[in-house]
Formats: structure tokens, C-alpha cells, sequence
């Protein structure tokens, strides 16, 4: 085994610290991520974004090491998962989907425990932690129990935790599910910094405006295969317009309204089971012509297009169901 | 924090990495035990004094040729010891096992650092190694005191009952980590470990036993254990019985690790 502090010369600057080709998940018949490719470069901010079941966390997973590839090609800081997952895994920050705290140790022993499983020497392990604990918040709480944490403090340790290797990436499995929105924003706030600082992340995520917020780039994910892929603002350049008109009418009108609304010039129409979108450069002009129609809608909300709408474009689902 | 500020913690061999999950549990165990030495070591204790002293005196009284000549009390010891590291070896390899895998996931976060399944297993296997020696050494300690120790060639039977748990340890890890739910432990506990207790020798003599079920006794790790450790105790072993004996708990604990490599890399990697 090779590794350790000299293999980050086996990752020239420019090459990518993480490189797929045909990855492939399968368990059993069921093929969980599809021949997918993406390249991952130092200092990104790079998500997967799809409903759950797409294959974002069996993608994870086999970046982690911890799911050895069914076929296709994997490399990761220059190295191969498979052969080289110890050396890999030193160099790795994990913020896996469940917690995976032990709850009847403190706060401050579980950087310990987690720190020594990297070798790392007690002293340094303080030092960090003290550092790190200070970073999430969580330093009044350092010498209780994890158990009685709220879900977001344990969140937050979690993300300390894989922070005490000073990881040259760090992935993160659906970072903020299950967080109440307070907590998602502690959250995001701090994952915010560390990209600032120039941590590689990589997450994945079903929420848009998670996506939207953190990611330099993205890949879509459906049903195992990427459906598309680049930055957020250029997938809704791409796939989406500027402007989205939200329409609700009486539900006994929902379906004659859908078809007059054919007569409104838009780019695209949405028929959903309790709004219509349509997908236009101005829609405050889409409302006006929709009111010329003799249309009158409950309620009608122009925005502007997100991740969510490239989303449906994408596979004509939406993301959070 | 992008790059590594220090040598990144590769390459360490296999004992180091299992070393560090023997440190977790070794943190873990500070927490439980208290418990633990009631149900490890007072609980053969109980026993001692129950049936070697009480019902040992009734015993006694009908002669000592049938237990070798000795007390009933120094005929049990032995194989309290060994039937007691059982006990240890099979309650530390399920609840803890499953729990760490299953409940608090901690199997998951040890293999998301350098430390591979292999690694995961066999430092929880030293931590019950560790668990074994400590518990074998205070129930020796006590047995002493309650006068149930012969010789001092009885600390030759030590390694002999850290065996004895591991022959049981290791298999019953590799198959408690397979397990989606916690249900087959208790049937273990019932229909494992109860009758092996009472039926591998050491209350009273094999011998005892209706001749056609004694081979099943000779097959239980537990026998092995119990009839070595008697030897020992009492100065009776002969060279070639004790290589059979350590040859079979050393086989059997060589499967059980051999197995849990397989089992827990097909668990934790998947």
C-alpha cells in the first residue's frame, strides 16, 4: 500500500481529484447508478441532485470506498477505490445519510475515537477538536452525551467529526434531510465556509435550494443515469426560462383553463395536479395575456426558474414528493 | 484545510488498524463496566458458591472417587471457569456486534476512516480477548479465596478459558453481524448456551451422560474447554489430550475468523 503524505503528488493540479467512467451500481438485478460519468476538480463544490432512489447515495458510497463498483471506472485522488480504499478513505471527510455517532459517548469522545481511527496523535486530536467544536457551535456541549443532542446539533457534530482528518475532499449524503429549517440553515451556513476555505465538497441532495445554495455544479440524477449536468444558473439557462408564471384556478375550472392557456405564447406548460406553470421570459406579460383570455386565476405568483423546474423539465417529475 | 497538514495516516498494518477499534471499545467499556463484571464474573460466583460449597458438601459426603478424587467445589471450579468465558465470549459477540452495526451504526463510521471490516472485527475480538483474561483472572482471584484452587498450576488454565470464549466469540461475531434484526440472540441464550452449560461437563462428569450423547458433548467447544481446564487444574493433563483440546478451540476459533472476515466485509462493504 502506498499513500499517505506523498501520494498528493500522484494528483497533478490540474487533473481531476475525482474521475468516473461508466460507474456502475448493481444489487442483484436491480442496477442502482447506470454507467455514469463526471470528473470532480480541487476546490469545487459539486452536488448530486435527484429524488431519493436516483442513485446519489449508492454513487457516494462507491466514492467512499465503502461499495466496491459493480463495472466502470473509478479514481479518486489518483488512486483506486478498490485497491487503495484505506489510503483513500485517510484523505476522505464522511457526512454519511443516518448518523453513525456513538450516542452514549460524549461529544468530545467521539472526535476522539474518530480521530484515532486515523492515527492521529491525542494532542493533535484536541487541538482540533477544541477547533472544531468551535466551528459547529457545539463547544458548551463538548462534555455532554451525544444521545440527548437535537438532530441538528448531532448533524453538526457529525460534520466536525469528518473534519478531524483535515480531508482533502468531503462528502456529504444529504446533508440537512430530516433537519427542521432552522437547523438546515446552521447547517448550510457552516458547509458555506468550509467552501470558502477551499474544501472540496461533494453532496447529494434532494433539495433544490440546497443545491442552488452550495453547489458550483451539478449533476441531475434519475433512475441511476445523470440527465444532465453544469452549473445552476447554466441547467436553468438550459432547461428552464427566466420567469415562471404559477397559476391556480377553482378545480372545477383546472382542466378548461389548462387548455385555453394553450393560447398564451410560452416556451413550455406544465399542467400539475393543483397548478399550471408556464414557462416564460416575462410573466407579468403571460399574466396579462392569460387575463385576455377572460382567464381569471385564485391565485397567480411570478418567479423566477429553479432547480426544481429543470427538474420537471428533466423528467417530467417534480423533486420533493 | 485542503491539503493534509500531516502524514495522512497510511500505511499501518493490520494490528494497528485493529488496535484502534480495540481503543473504542476499550472508551466504550468505561461506560459499562460496572455492569458488565455483575453478569461476567459475579454471576459465575453465585454458582460457585451455590453449587460448589452448598449442594458440593452433600456431594462430598457420597465419596470423591467419582470427580477424581477431589472436592466437589475443586472438581467445579475449573469448569465454571470455562463455562464463564463462554458466557462472556457469547454475550460480547451478539447484542454489542448487532448494536454496532445495526442501532448505532458506529461499524458503519469505523469503515468510512482507513479501518476496513476485517479491521473492525478483529479489534472487537482483542477488546473480548482483553474482556476474557480480565474476567478469567478476577473469578481465578475470587475461586482462590473461597479455598477452590489447588495448585498454582492452575494459572496454566487461563489462556485455556480465553480460548474457550474465543472458540465461541469469533464464529457467533461473524454470524451476529449477518443479522437484520435481534430476535435469534435470545433463542441462542435458550437453546444454546443453557444446555451447554449444563451439559458439557461442567457440573459433573461427562461420563454421567447416557452413552449415546456424549459424542455431541465432545463436539461442543465447551467440553474442550471445561475437560482441559480441569486437567490443568488438577495436574492430570497428559501432553496429547491438551494438543487435541487446544487444536480443536484454536480450529474453531480460526473458522469463526476466517468466516467474520467474509461476513463482515460482505456487511459493511456492499
Amino acid at each position: 500500500m502506498s499513500g499517505g503524505q506523498g501520494s498528493v503528488a500522484n494528483v497533478p493540479a490540474a487533473s481531476p481529484l475525482i474521475r468516473a467512467r461508466g460507474l456502475t451500481k448493481r444489487f442483484g438485478s436491480f442496477t442502482a447508478v447506470d454507467g455514469i460519468d463526471f470528473e470532480l476538480s480541487r476546490g469545487e463544490a459539486f452536488g448530486f441532485l435527484g429524488p431519493n432512489g436516483a442513485g446519489k447515495s449508492s454513487t457516494m458510497r462507491m466514492i467512499g470506498c465503502v461499495s466496491p463498483p459493480s463495472a466502470g471506472e473509478l479514481t479518486i485522488l489518483g488512486l483506486d477505490p478498490v485497491t487503495d480504499g484505506p489510503a483513500i478513505r485517510s484523505r476522505l471527510g464522511v457526512v454519511p445519510q443516518e448518523d453513525t455517532l456513538d450516542v452514549e459517548l460524549t461529544v468530545r469522545e467521539n472526535l476522539l475515537i474518530y480521530g484515532r481511527y486515523f492515527g492521529l496523535p491525542r494532542a493533535v486530536i484536541r487541538e482540533r477538536s477544541a477547533r472544531l467544536l468551535d466551528f459547529v457551535q457545539l463547544t458548551d456541549r463538548q462534555d455532554d452525551k451525544v444521545e440527548p443532542l437535537s438532530g441538528g446539533m448531532k448533524r453538526r457534530l457529525t460534520i466536525a467529526r469528518s473534519l478531524i482528518n483535515e480531508p482533502e475532499i468531503l462528502l456529504l449524503d444529504e446533508p440537512t434531510t430530516g433537519l427542521d429549517p432552522q437547523a438546515r440553515h446552521v447547517v448550510w451556513d457552516r458547509l458555506f465556509r468550509l467552501k470558502q476555505q477551499g474544501v472540496t465538497l461533494v453532496l447529494t441532495t434532494h433539495y433544490m435550494d440546497e443545491a442552488e445554495q452550495l453547489c458550483d455544479r451539478l449533476v441531475v440524477m434519475d433512475g441511476g443515469k445523470i440527465a444532465a449536468s453544469g452549473s445552476p444558473r447554466e441547467l436553468i439557462d438550459e432547461y428552464s426560462t427566466r420567469e415562471v408564471l404559477e397559476l391556480r384556478f377553482d378545480p372545477a375550472e383546472h382542466e378548461t383553463a389548462a387548455e385555453k392557456l394553450a393560447g398564451v405564447p410560452a416556451q413550455r406548460r406544465e399542467v400539475l395536479a393543483d397548478r399550471i406553470l408556464l414557462y416564460v421570459p416575462d410573466g407579468d406579460e403571460a399574466l396579462a395575456a392569460v387575463r385576455v383570455l377572460g382567464l381569471e386565476p385564485l391565485t397567480s405568483l411570478v418567479r423566477r426558474s429553479t432547480m426544481e423546474d429543470v427538474f420537471l423539465r428533466l423528467t417530467g417529475r417534480r423533486l420533493e414528493d | 484545510m485542503s491539503a493534509p497538514a500531516m502524514p495522512a495516516a497510511v500505511p499501518a498494518g493490520r494490528w494497528t488498524f485493529a488496535a484502534r477499534q480495540l481503543r473504542f471499545w476499550l472508551t466504550d467499556y468505561r461506560r459499562t463496566w460496572r455492569g458488565s463484571i455483575y453478569s461476567s464474573v459475579l454471576n459465575p460466583l453465585l454458582y460457585l458458591g451455590a453449587m460448589g460449597l452448598g449442594l458440593g458438601t452433600l456431594v462430598d459426603k457420597h465419596g470423591r472417587a467419582g470427580l477424581g478424587g477431589v472436592s466437589y467445589l475443586v472438581f467445579l471450579t475449573p469448569g465454571l471457569l470455562a463455562a464463564a468465558a463462554m458466557q462472556t465470549g457469547v454475550g460480547e459477540s451478539t447484542y454489542p456486534v448487532f448494536g454496532s452495526v445495526k442501532w448505532n451504526k458506529t461499524y458503519q463510521a469505523a469503515v468510512s476512516s482507513p479501518l476496513r471490516p476485517s479491521d473492525v472485527f478483529h479489534g472487537h475480538l482483542l477488546f473480548v480477548t482483553l474482556r476474557l483474561v480480565m474476567n478469567s483472572a478476577l473469578f481465578m482471584a475470587v475461586a482462590a479465596a473461597f479455598g477452590a484452587l489447588q495448585s498454582p498450576w492452575v494459572i496454566t488454565a487461563l489462556p485455556v478459558a480465553v480460548l474457550t470464549g474465543l472458540a465461541f466469540a469469533a464464529p457467533i461475531e461473524a454470524w451476529a453481524v449477518t443479522r437484520q434484526k435481534d430476535t435469534s440472540f435470545a433463542v441462542i441464550f435458550r437453546f444454546g448456551l443453557i444446555p451447554l452449560f449444563l451439559f458439557s461437563g461442567t457440573f459433573f462428569p461427562i461420563t454421567q451422560l447416557p452413552a449415546w450423547i456424549r459424542p455431541v458433548a465432545y463436539l461442543t467447544p465447551l467440553w474442550h474447554g471445561v475437560a482441559l481446564c480441569r486437567a490443568l487444574s488438577l495436574g492430570t493433563a497428559d501432553l496429547g489430550g491438551s494438543l487435541v483440546h487446544v487444536g480443536y478451540l484454536a480450529a474453531v476459533t480460526a473458522a469463526g475468523v476466517a468466516w467474520g472476515n467474509r461476513t463482515y466485509r460482505r456487511r459493511l462493504y456492499v
